[in-house]
């Protein structure tokens, strides 16, 4: 890609996952860039999440998988021998399908993963719980009830809350994982300003298989095709003139 | 229109089915109950509770044995709990899915349907004999507490699997370590679950006749006991002298049903506690 406009922040090399002798993608090399949106679409089954979940091993746990090729986070091979995961985990956060707010109160679920990694000052965390709050802005509608129960929320703020749960233990990387497939419109909206506002500060990763999402919130956008990466480029390029047919048809709806 | 009173009568049917099975289950249990009330809650006196046996268990009370019971039950307790979780916590979270996983769970399954005088007899051989704990409250404790491991274990990874996915991730998405999601995200909300399962297995075990008969209950103690490694009587086989082995059987009678009446309340008083236990801890976590 030429006129690159900020180094690479992740990048895959011949990236290939199998669920036991089943192959999930095939070759995949793409490069995300730093404090951009790369946005990953492809009809369902095409390894958009599979894909988006390797790059902070959280596939990891699934038993019975294998990955090959390489995986580069500012350089470095995030499977190196050395590379903590837990570590990699906290530098690159991730935003489920389904808002998985804990069962906790709204407070503790910031707090959780200051806790875990460590932090013990009260006003710490209280001054982070806000800021993270604010980041997800949620602030406003939460904090006179920082108390309540997370379920209490709803499906959007839940989805909001956990953005800013992500964001307390201060990320390099998001990954959305289909971030709005379980919320309403206006919800959805919310979360794509957020995600917007959140590129000024953080590398973003975002799986849709809404292509009106993807054109309306990413600077790259990635086609993926049962396991292959049919098309990576601008995402006003995408959306305009692709260079290939099968992305073409795809975004004029043609299938998918 | 016909088609829908048809589908109306036989979901009428269905549902006197389904109220009549309970009615009858409940009549059952009331029935029981009713009739051991009857006969032994004359039996049940301060005395009676506060006294040991006395003229050959033809008068006194029942002291011993319901302290016997009550101190086998925390050695059974104290064995069975933290080994049973521990399993369950391995072999839900870490082990992964193999044969050799899968042939301890089928070995798990059946150690559950083994009958509980084959687990008194190898109470005797391991415990007794070959580890030399003797006739004793540990010896008997230790057995049922092999005996109630299977259900512990059982009932904790069943607690565990209603924990969904979504917060283990969550939490190793955040940069938990395996342990830390398990600890401070998964295990408090399982272990209410964990608990129930636990003591209505404590419960059972409370009951159990066969595996103390050779470990440790005693027939006739008129004291209490002093160390883990003492004998002790219990109120299961206390009650089965009581109605099948004493001298004078019609004399003991209500003697008997008394003590029936003491370890039906006993069981029936840990099984509350369990489902108390849940309901404070769900309470605690909203």
């Amino acid at each position: 890609m030429s006129n690159e406009t900020s180094p690479v922040k992740i990048r895959t090399e011949n990236l290939d996952f199998y669920y036991g002798p089943s192959r999930a993608l095939k070759s995949v090399s793409i490069d995300c860039f730093d404090r951009k949106v790369t946005a990953i679409i492809g009809p369902s089954g095409c390894g958009k999440s599979t894909f988006i979940r390797t790059l902070n091993r959280m596939n990891d746990v699934i038993p019975g998988t294998r990955l090959e090729g390489r995986i580069l986070l500012d350089g470095r091979d995030i499977h190196a021998p050395d590379v903590d995961v837990v570590e990699l985990r906290r530098r690159v956060g991730m935003v489920f399908q389904k808002p998985n707010p804990f069962p906790k109160s709204i407070y503790d679920n910031i707090a959780y993963g200051l806790r875990i990694n460590g932090m013990k000052n009260a006003r710490a965390i209280e001054a982070v719980v806000e800021k993270s709050l604010r980041g997800a802005a949620l602030w406003d509608e939460v904090k006179d009830r920082l108390d309540d129960n997370a379920f209490a929320l709803s499906g959007g703020q839940q989805q909001r809350l956990c953005i800013a749960r992500a964001l307390a233990v201060e990320p390099e990387v998001i990954l959305f994982d289909e971030p709005c497939s379980a919320i309403d419109p206006i919800a959805t909206a919310k979360v794509e300003d957020l995600i917007e506002r959140l590129k000024k500060d953080y590398t973003v990763v975002i799986v849709t298989h809404n292509m009106q999402q993807a054109a309306r919130v990413s600077d790259f956008t990635a086609f993926m095709m049962l396991g292959e990466l049919v098309e990576f480029d601008r995402t006003g390029k995408i959306f305009t003139a692709p260079a290939n047919r099968l992305t073409e048809d795809y975004i004029t709806g043609r299938f998918g | 229109m016909k088609t829908s009173t048809r589908k109306g009568i036989v979901q009428a049917v269905g549902f006197f089915a389904l109220r009549a099975a309970m009615g009858l289950v409940l009549a059952i249990l009331i029935l029981f109950l009713y009739d051991i009330g009857k006969k032994g809650g004359g039996a049940i006196s301060w005395e009676f509770l506060t006294q040991a046996p006395r003229r050959g268990m033809t008068e006194g009370g029942i002291l011993p044995a319901i302290v016997g019971t009550f101190l086998v039950t925390l050695i059974t307790a104290v064995l069975s709990v933290p080994l049973g979780m521990s399993a369950a916590i391995y072999l839900h979270e870490y082990a992964r899915q193999s044969r050799l996983t899968r042939f301890i769970r089928l070995s798990i399954r059946n150690l559950s349907g083994v009958p509980s005088i084959v687990y008194g007899l190898f109470g005797v051989i391991l415990f007794v004999n070959v580890m030399r704990f003797g006739t004793s409250i540990l010896s008997a404790g230790l057995t049922l507490g092999l005996m109630t491991l299977p259900w512990t274990i059982t009932a904790s990874e069943e607690a565990l699997k209603t924990i969904p996915d979504s917060y283990r991730e969550g939490a190793l998405a955040l940069g938990a370590t395996k342990w830390q999601t398990i600890r401070t995200n998964v295990l408090p909300y399982a272990v209410p679950g964990m608990l129930t399962g636990t003591v209505l297995g404590l419960a059972r075990a409370a009951g159990e006749t066969a595996p103390i008969l050779f470990t440790g209950a005693a027939f006739f103690l008129p004291f209490l006991p002093k160390s883990p490694r003492d004998q002790f009587m219990a109120l299961p086989y206390h009650l089965y002298i009581m109605a099948t082995q004493h001298h004078a059987i019609q004399q003991v009678r209500p003697l008997a049903y008394g003590t029936a009446l003491v370890l039906i309340l006993l069981v029936l008083g840990m099984n509350m506690t369990a489902v108390v236990l849940r309901y404070r801890l769900r309470r605690k976590q909203r």
